[in-house]
């Protein structure tokens, strides 16, 4: 990365740690502890399946909610407190703002699903369970998590360009759950004998990232590998996703007026 | 080559939520300032010198016209490391201590670790900031974070200092304090661009000034060519002797200041007040000639404008 969107990513990254976003890794160790507790009195053979499916899903929900609620606010915020008055008066332009608040925030969901990852693997351990081959599939799984969690980092911050952390959040909520459902609603338009409705969800399902392409969860919950072809499929899926959402964020960004 | 140079800058807002109208705040400005001056743009609230400020630093885009800073375009993005900017209220990353808010600033000038600390303590001691470097700025007080304001835009030793109401909040000390550092990066041979509408400091600071208006320029020059330096008025302070009143035509025309009385007369009468004066064992403390201030001048032009200026909407979208 060069040096300007570096020390926006990094002052981004350094306000999440003050504003003390990291402390959703608190909540997120008690409940691998509780659940390690709990799955150890119950153990009928299936602790791997609910101490992965719980960490993961954890991993995930807690990914979501600092992606969506901090990744709308990454620009509107700045532009609100009016903290980029100063900054664009020194030798930066627009769209290395952007790319260094983008990286700043995906470096603190990175850092915090590592963390996050660690405390699972803990879990795991304390259950008894000694790492195997398979359990490769829980590490690729937390990458799906986290390659979504940059997609919808990107979406927020499209939106957060030129509209309100409500709006934001909405639309951002509205793409990521049409997203999860973009299989069925092309399945449901290839039911019906309109060609408009055909038509239109061809185009969400084409237009919208779907997002069930990332979920491994069960697969990694059940042991089952996956195959390395998906990775490289969702990394190229995403990385299209996520430049194309920041040309446009910045050719956005790049004509507003700042109030 | 000019240091800014301003060519009919131009800025419509568009007002209202559902009929949206346009209006303009900034119109058809044309200016020019020198390298090494330190000039005055003056002009009340709402005159459109924040617009003019804001256009010149590419946070909003001009209507019509453009702009060059040390002969280059405003839009010119490299430029910016030859200027410094302080806005009007600024604010800042408030989870940031000073020292690291500057070590943040100074980072975009690409300097070293070791020159950035260095820099940092250096401009922290010059506005007064040394003992509070690391506080957070959440508990600064308005005159510390306009100082904090003033560090950051003279930490990368710019070109030009733009400085947008740099005095306000400040209490006495402070602004005596903003004066020197203004004065200080003149004497440095930097241009310094600063908005006010306090008038005492443009006179006492600017080698010119220029007034806004309701958007539009109404004069430029030193602050002595803008103002009459004509004398229109002479003022006479005196302190009656102890134990005597003055005679009531004397009483009648001087104002009572705390003891002492001032007289305003035109300069032909000036002689005979001094009899009457020395008639009643008053004794002379002052003579001053009365001249048009800046503030007379801002005063009339304010004053005069709403009946001059056409009104300044520029039509519907």
């Amino acid at each position: 990365m060069s040096a300007m969107p570096r020390v926006v990513a990094i002052n981004t990254f350094r306000e999440a740690v003050r504003d003390r976003v990291l402390y959703n890794l608190v909540v997120f160790a008690l409940l691998m502890i509780g659940a390690a507790i709990l799955v150890g009195q119950i153990s009928i053979g299936i602790e791997r399946l609910v101490i992965v499916n719980l960490g993961l899903s954890a991993i995930s929900i807690f990914g979501l909610v600092m992606a969506v609620f901090i990744g709308v606010g990454l620009v509107y915020k700045e532009i609100e407190k009016r903290t980029l008055y100063t900054l664009f008066s020194k030798p930066i332009r627009r769209w290395e703002f952007l790319v260094g608040k983008y990286a700043g925030l995906v470096l603190t969901l990175v850092i915090n699903t590592v963390l996050m990852t660690i405390g699972l693997a803990a879990a795991l351990l304390y259950i008894g369970r000694s790492f195997a081959r398979a359990d490769v599939s829980i590490l690729i799984a937390v990458y799906f998590i986290l390659l979504s969690l940059a997609l919808v980092t990107a979406i927020a911050l499209f939106f957060s360009c030129f509209s309100s952390p409500l709006l934001s959040t909405l639309f951002t909520l509205g793409i990521y759950v049409t997203g999860i459902f973009a299989a069925d609603i092309r399945g449901f338009g290839a039911l019906t004998s309109s060609a408009f409705l055909k038509g239109a969800t061809s185009v969400v399902y084409y237009l919208v990232p779907n997002f069930r392409n990332f979920n491994s969860i069960a697969a990694a919950a059940h042991g089952e590998s996956i195959p390395f072809s998906l990775v490289w499929q969702n990394t190229a899926y995403a990385l299209i996703y996520i430049v194309l959402l920041l040309i446009a964020s910045s050719a956005v960004f790049s004509r507003r007026n700042l109030k | 080559m000019p240091a800014i140079e301003i060519l009919g800058l131009t800025k419509d807002y568009a007002v209202g939520f559902w009929r949206k109208r346009m209006r303009r705040s900034l119109d058809n400005l044309s200016l020019e300032v020198n390298e090494g001056e330190i000039f005055g743009f003056l002009g009340p609230n709402g005159a459109g010198k924040t617009t003019c400020m804001k256009l010149l630093m590419g946070l909003i885009f001009p209507t019509a016209g453009t702009a060059r800073i040390l002969g280059r375009p405003i839009d010119d993005v490299a430029m910016h490391r030859d200027i410094g900017y302080l806005p009007e209220q600024p604010y800042f990353y408030d989870y940031l201590t000073a020292r690291e808010l500057l070590d943040y600033y100074a980072r975009f000038s690409g300097f070293s670790a070791a020159e950035r600390r260095a820099r940092v303590t250096r401009v922290l001691e010059r506005v007064g900031l040394a003992s509070a470097a690391d506080v957070q700025l959440r508990k600064f007080s308005k005159g510390m974070l306009q100082r904090a304001g003033i560090a950051q835009a003279i930490i990368h030793d710019p070109r030009i200092v733009f400085l947008d109401e740099p005095m306000s909040g400040l209490d006495p000390i402070g602004r005596r304090e903003v004066r020197d550092i203004i004065l200080d990066l003149k004497t440095q041979g930097r241009t310094v661009f600063f908005s006010t509408h306090i008038l005492s400091d443009a006179e006492m600071l600017c080698d010119r000034v220029a007034v806004l208006h309701l958007g539009k320029l109404r004069g430029v020059g030193s602050p002595g060519k803008i103002v009459s330096v004509e004398v229109h008025a002479m003022e006479i302070l005196f302190e009656p002797a102890e134990g005597h009143s003055l005679p009531p035509g004397l009483a009648q025309r001087a104002m009572p200041v705390g003891g002492r009385y001032r007289l305003e007369l035109p300069e032909a009468a000036l002689y005979s007040a001094f009899d009457e004066i020395r008639a009643c064992n008053a004794r002379i403390l002052s003579v001053s000639p009365v001249r048009q201030t800046l503030e007379d001048y801002f005063l009339g032009l304010v004053e005069r404008a709403p009946q001059a200026t056409p009104p300044v909407e520029a039509g519907t979208r």
